[in-house]
């Protein structure tokens, strides 16, 4: 991967010659806070297509912010590279300031390897747009199953917290069924409880509606709601869902061809939008 | 010796053996396919996941048995590699590998069906990997190879009579041992017929519902 090596090696904590991440950061936090996720000039490749060039944002501790922009503007692979789903090409993702997926090593960027990753992989939970909830499991061994695996709970104990997610999310009378009994909007819930049961400190929402029917998305975003307003877990979200965006977020990144082309509170993107781009694409997706 | 085709006393009188022979050839098909099931998928895992100095070797033996015949291995296995086991571990054994190198591919088929989202869900759960080809992906890729299980059990059933190149006495060998002796072979072999349809038929239907219920 030859642009690697001239990447920027001054990536010591600081965030020195970085351009627009430093007020990013203090959009709304205190000074010197370490944001929950920060990218630094992060790239990634699709074969030739690059999908990220060189994107710099930062997200800070107990922020909501949802992604927005045409399909394939790099939202998804933002989420994606956040859960190693997938390998950047280029560029530092940092997880409270800790590099995560890669790291210079002198003037070398290298891969983390898998056990150090595993650490900060533990704070970060995702709810996919197709569920993937583990069909030759119970609704409640797909909840308990990486508390007890992963953060070695007792059983007894992630039963207890499961039971609880369970009532939270509605779905306490479907505790032993199996998840190909459950609708799409059942499992959505379920796979929520399952991403809250390891208690991340970073949700990342991949278009956790858009497999559902009209009718059902309520359900699930009214779920989405409760826990925005009774957690302080940092959510990053992609949604065509605007009106549960603006409810929910308190920052919004429109993305085009893998770059920010504004970012604004909801309430000034969505009313009073100053990019020619976002017009646009607000008006295509409003006018549904 | 009777003029009529059928003699119902000879078939009565062969049944017992026929029914011992069938005996071994259940024995051989169960051994030999616990050995397939079990090698098949150490092949399949293998073959996924080892460095190209392990798959390349692997996929070598896999191909030379698969390319040769069953009869010839089994002769080769009883009369040169290893004549000091009895007739019939060596059968089981060459049945097992020889099927094994089958089911490895239906358990590769098996995982790759195992849809990437269920990778990736336990990826953001940040189970071990170990954990989770054990818990989540193993057992949906291993629902899906039950039907080709059930189909080459019954075709190792069908097979079984080359054992008796290696004078495992079988069904098959039975029958050939009692017409040799008796000069009547019409009612041994027929039944041998029947038997082998009376135990495959029922198990094909089963395996054609457990397909549909896993379809």
């Amino acid at each position: 991967m030859p642009d690697q090596d001239d990447r920027h090696t001054d990536t010591g904590k600081q965030t020195g010659t970085q351009t627009g991440t430093e007020d990013i950061v203090t959009t709304d936090k205190t000074e010197g806070a370490v944001p929950a996720i920060e990218f630094r000039d992060v790239v990634k490749r699709f074969g030739d297509n690059v999908v990220l060039d060189g994107l710099n944002f930062s997200v800070a501790q107990g922020d909501r912010v949802t992604l927005i922009g045409p399909s394939g503007s790099g939202k998804t692979t933002i989420l994606r590279l956040l859960m190693t789903l997938e390998e950047s090409n280029g560029g530092l993702i940092l997880i409270d300031g800790v590099p995560y997926t890669h790291e210079y090593r002198g003037e070398k960027w290298v891969e983390i390897p898998e056990k150090r990753r595993r650490v900060v992989r533990n704070r970060v939970g995702m709810v996919f747009q197709q569920f993937n909830l583990f069909p030759n499991m119970t609704v409640l061994e797909n909840i308990i199953e990486a508390p007890v695996h992963v953060l070695k709970k007792s059983k007894a104990e992630a039963i207890t917290r499961a039971e609880e997610l369970l009532e939270q999310v509605g779905m306490s009378e479907k505790r032993d069924f199996k998840t190909n009994q459950l609708s799409g909007g059942q499992q959505q819930r379920v796979a929520i409880a399952r991403a809250l049961a390891m208690d991340p400190e970073i949700l990342l929402l991949d278009e956790v509606t858009s497999a559902l029917d009209p009718e059902i998305v309520a359900d699930v975003l009214g779920v989405l709601r409760e826990i925005a307003e009774t957690t302080d877990i940092t959510m990053l979200l992609v949604t065509h869902e605007m009106q549960f965006a603006r409810e929910v977020s308190n920052r919004v990144l429109m993305f085009d061809h893998g770059q920010i082309v504004e970012e604004a509170d909801p309430e000034t993107m969505f009313t009073n939008p100053t990019h020619e781009r976002t017009k646009e694409f607000l008006k295509a997706v409003l006018a549904h | 010796m009777n003029d009529s085709i059928w003699d119902w006393d000879t078939a009565w009188d062969v049944l017992p053996d026929l029914l011992e022979g069938l005996k071994i050839t259940v024995i051989a098909t169960v051994v030999g396919m616990v050995i397939a099931a079990i090698l098949g998928l150490i092949i399949a895992l293998v073959r996924r996941s080892g460095s190209r100095f392990i798959t390349v070797p692997v996929r070598f033996v896999v191909d030379f048995i698969r390319m040769t015949p069953l009869l010839v291995q089994l002769v080769f296995a009883a009369l040169l590699l290893v004549p000091a086991l009895p007739p019939l571990a060596v059968g089981c054994g060459v049945l097992g590998i020889h099927y094994a190198t089958y089911m490895s591919e239906v358990y590769r088929a098996g995982i790759d069906a195992v849809p990437k989202g269920q990778w990736e869900a336990a990826t953001a759960l940040n189970l071990p990997r170990g954990r989770t080809w054990v818990a989540v992906v193993l057992p949906q890729a291993i629902r899906n190879t039950l039907p080709g299980l059930g189909n080459y059990a019954i075709s190792m059933f069908k097979e079984t009579p080359f054992l008796f190149a290696i004078f495992v006495v079988e069904m098959f060998a039975a029958a050939q041992r009692y017409g040799a002796n008796s000069f009547s072979y019409i009612e041994p072999l027929t039944m041998v017929g029947l038997l082998f349809l009376a135990v495959s038929y029922p198990t094909s239907l089963l395996v054609r519902r457990m397909e549909k219920r896993l379809a």
